[in-house]
C-alpha cells in the first residue's frame, strides 16, 4: 500500500476575533496592541465580585456570520462555562457555548476543479478570547498580559468535510472573505484574529469509516496549516503502514523544524465540566431580529462577480479574482469609478498588486495607497501620460513611497513622449543602427518589428509611446 | 415555612435510591482537575462527603417535574446586553496592586512550558 491508497479527512475550527469596539463582557477596547494590561478591567482580569454583560454587538455579527453561511439561527441560545486551568485565563473558566450555539447546520460552497462542494458547518458559537503569556528577557518568569482576554471571538466548526489541503485552502480562503464581506471579522492573520484548529485522521480509500483523528492547535496562517496538515496526514500512514495504530491527542505543530510533537500536559484536562453559566441570562432571538439582520447583509461574493460580468463586461476569471477578497474588490470599483476602464483596472490588480501582494507576503488590506490613487493611474495611461510599461513602475512606487502617480511621473521624469518629431528622431535612429532588422522585415519576418520597437523603447527609457512607435516604425520600412 | 420544606426533602430523598457511587479513581480525577494534591489517607474522607452531596442533590430527581416547563437559568430574565461602547477603566494601577510579582506592567509568574 502506498500514500495514494489513502485519503485525507480534515475538519477545522476556525476562530475568528470579532471587531466589535469593545470586549464581549466587559466595555474595554479590542483595539490590537497598546501598552500591556491597558485595555483591561475588573471585569476582563477577572476580580472578585464582578460580573459579565454580554455586548449586544457580538450576538449579532455572531447571527450575521450564520446567515452568510447558511446556519440555522437557534430562537433560544445560552452561554456555557468550559473549566480549565492556564495562566492566560484569569477566571480559570471560559465562558463559551456548549450544548445551545447560536448558529447551526449550515454550509460554505467551495469550487474544487471546476465542481461545486459543500463543506458542512457544524455550529457557530461565541466566546471570549484568552490573554498573552510573554516570556521575561532572562527566561525566569512568564508575564501575563490580558489586554486580549475578552476580545470577543466566533469559533467556526466545520464537518469533517474536508479531503485535501487544496479543499482546506479553498474554504479558508472563503471563510476569511465571507468574514470580510459582512464585515464582522477583519482577519488579520498575523494578528490572531483568524486562526485554527486542525482535526486531520487517514483511511484507506474506500473505506467508509474515518480513522482515529489528531488535533492540532492554534495556527494562524494558511502555510502552517498546509504544512501542518501535509505532515500529520503523512505520519498516520506511516504508522498505519507499520502496523501501527493512531492515538487520539492533541498535537502542537512547530513550525520551525516542520513536525508535530504530543502536547502532553492539557490530555488529562480535557474534561471540561460544562455547565450554563449563572452570571449571564438566556439569548432569545427573535424572527425580526433575524430578518433585520439578514437585511442589513451586503451583497455577498457570488453576487459582486455576477454582476461584474454582467456590468463591466470582464471575464469570468476576472470576476473570480476579483471577488475572492473584499478589500480588491472595493479597491477595484472605486477606482473605476474615477477612470470607467474596468479591465485595464483588472489587470493590474490581477497581475501586478497581487503579484506583489504575494511576494511581499502581505494582506490586500495593507495596501498603503488608495483606490483613487489607482484609477487615476489608469486616467494617465488612458490619456496617453504614461505606458503601461511605466504604469506598472508608478505603480511599484505607490506601494513603496505612496502618493499621487501624477507626483511620481513628474518627479521621476517619466511623462510618456507622444512628441511625433521626438518620436521620429527615435524611430530613425534605431533604423540607422539596425539595417539588419529592416532586410528582415523586407524578408517578412514581421518579428523584427518588434525588435525595432523594443530597442526604441529602451532608448527611451519605457518612455516612448508605444502605439506611436509601431505606426512609424511601419511608415518608416514601408517607404 | 423552612421545616416544611426540609420535611418534604427528607421525604423524597428516603423514596429515592442512591444514585451512584463515587470511586477512588474518581476522587483523584477531580482532584486532579481542581489542580489540589490529596492525601491517599484523605480520598476516602473526600470520597464521603461528596457521596452525602450527590444523595442529598439526588432528592431532586424525584421530584415530579411532569408539567414544568425546562427553564435554563435561574433567572426568567432574558437578553439582558450592553451597547458596543468603549468605557475606559481609568485606575490602572488598582488592576496589578495586588500581584504577587509583575514586571514591565505585566503579572509575574512562574514560568510556563
Amino acid at each position: 500500500m502506498s500514500r495514494e491508497d489513502y485519503e485525507m479527512v480534515i475538519g477545522l475550527e476556525v476562530h475568528s476575533e470579532l471587531s466589535t469596539k469593545t470586549k464581549i463582557f466587559c466595555s474595554c477596547p479590542t483595539e490590537f496592541g497598546g501598552e500591556p494590561n491597558t485595555h483591561c478591567c475588573p471585569v476582563c482580569m477577572a476580580m472578585p465580585g464582578t460580573l459579565p454583560v454580554l455586548n449586544e454587538k457580538v450576538v449579532e455579527y455572531a447571527i450575521k456570520a450564520g446567515l452568510a453561511t447558511n446556519c440555522k439561527i437557534a430562537d433560544v441560545s445560552k452561554n456555557d462555562r468550559k473549566n480549565y486551568f492556564y495562566p492566560d485565563l484569569p477566571k480559570a473558566y471560559q465562558i463559551s457555548q456548549y450544548d445551545m450555539p447560536l448558529c447551526e447546520h449550515g454550509y460554505v460552497e467551495i469550487e474544487v476543479n471546476g465542481e461545486k462542494k459543500k463543506i458542512g458547518l457544524t455550529r457557530i458559537h461565541i466566546e471570549e478570547d484568552a490573554g498573552k503569556l510573554n516570556h521575561d528577557d532572562y527566561g525566569r518568569g512568564s508575564l501575563v498580559d490580558l489586554n486580549r482576554a475578552g476580545v470577543p471571538l466566533i469559533e467556526i466548526v466545520s464537518e469533517p468535510d474536508l479531503r485535501s489541503t487544496e479543499e482546506v485552502d479553498l474554504y479558508l480562503k472563503k471563510l476569511k472573505s465571507i468574514l470580510e464581506y459582512i464585515e464582522v471579522s477583519d482577519c488579520k492573520m498575523q494578528e490572531g484574529s483568524f486562526r485554527a484548529d486542525v482535526n486531520v485522521s487517514v483511511r484507506k480509500k474506500g473505506q467508509k469509516e474515518f480513522g482515529t483523528r489528531t488535533e492540532m492547535k492554534n495556527m494562524n496562517s494558511f502555510r502552517s496549516i498546509i504544512r501542518a496538515i501535509e505532515y500529520e496526514a503523512e505520519r498516520q500512514i506511516e504508522v498505519l503502514e507499520d502496523g501501527g495504530k493512531i492515538d487520539q491527542e492533541t498535537l502542537r505543530w512547530d513550525d520551525v523544524s516542520g513536525k508535530t510533537f504530543p502536547m502532553r500536559d492539557k490530555e488529562d484536562a480535557k474534561d471540561y465540566r460544562y455547565f450554563p453559566e449563572p452570571d449571564l441570562v438566556t439569548i432569545k432571538i427573535s424572527e425580526e431580529m433575524i430578518q433585520n439582520i439578514k437585511n442589513s447583509l451586503p451583497e455577498m461574493p457570488e453576487k459582486r462577480r455576477e454582476r461584474y460580468v454582467k456590468e463591466f463586461n470582464l471575464p469570468e476569471y476576472d470576476a473570480k479574482v476579483l471577488t475572492q477578497e473584499k478589500a480588491l474588490s472595493d479597491m477595484f470599483e472605486q477606482a473605476n469609478n474615477i477612470c470607467k476602464n474596468p479591465k485595464t483596472v483588472s489587470n493590474m490588480i490581477m497581475t501586478d498588486i497581487i503579484g506583489y501582494l504575494n511576494f511581499e507576503e502581505i494582506e490586500a488590506k495593507e495596501i498603503p495607497f488608495t483606490a483613487q490613487q489607482l484609477g487615476n493611474l489608469v486616467l494617465l495611461i488612458d490619456k496617453g501620460t504614461i505606458s503601461s510599461s511605466i504604469a506598472k513602475k508608478v505603480l511599484q512606487e505607490m506601494f513603496e513611497n505612496p502618493r499621487e502617480p501624477q507626483k511620481i511621473i513628474e518627479e521621476k521624469g517619466w511623462i510618456q513622449i507622444s512628441d511625433e518629431g521626438a518620436i521620429k528622431e527615435v524611430v530613425l535612429k534605431i533604423l540607422e543602427a539596425n539595417p539588419q532588422s529592416i532586410a528582415d522585415f523586407k524578408a517578412g519576418k514581421d518579428r523584427a518589428l518588434g525588435f525595432l520597437v523594443g530597442q526604441a523603447m529602451k532608448e527611451t527609457r519605457g518612455k516612448a509611446n508605444p502605439q506611436m512607435l509601431n505606426k512609424m516604425f511601419l511608415e518608416e520600412l514601408k517607404k | 415555612m423552612k421545616n416544611y420544606i426540609i420535611n418534604a426533602l427528607v421525604k423524597l430523598w428516603k423514596r429515592g435510591s442512591r444514585l451512584m457511587i463515587i470511586s477512588k479513581d474518581e476522587i483523584l480525577h477531580i482532584a486532579n482537575l481542581a489542580d489540589l494534591n490529596i492525601k491517599d489517607d484523605e480520598i476516602d474522607e473526600y470520597a464521603k462527603n461528596l457521596q452525602d452531596i450527590l444523595n442529598f442533590v439526588n432528592i431532586l430527581n424525584k421530584v415530579d417535574t411532569e408539567n414544568v416547563e425546562e427553564s435554563i437559568g435561574v433567572v426568567n430574565n432574558t437578553n439582558v446586553f450592553r451597547k458596543d461602547e468603549i468605557k475606559v477603566f481609568e485606575d490602572k494601577d488598582a488592576l496589578l496592586q495586588n500581584a504577587p510579582d509583575q514586571e514591565s506592567n505585566m503579572f509575574k509568574i512562574p514560568k510556563v512550558i
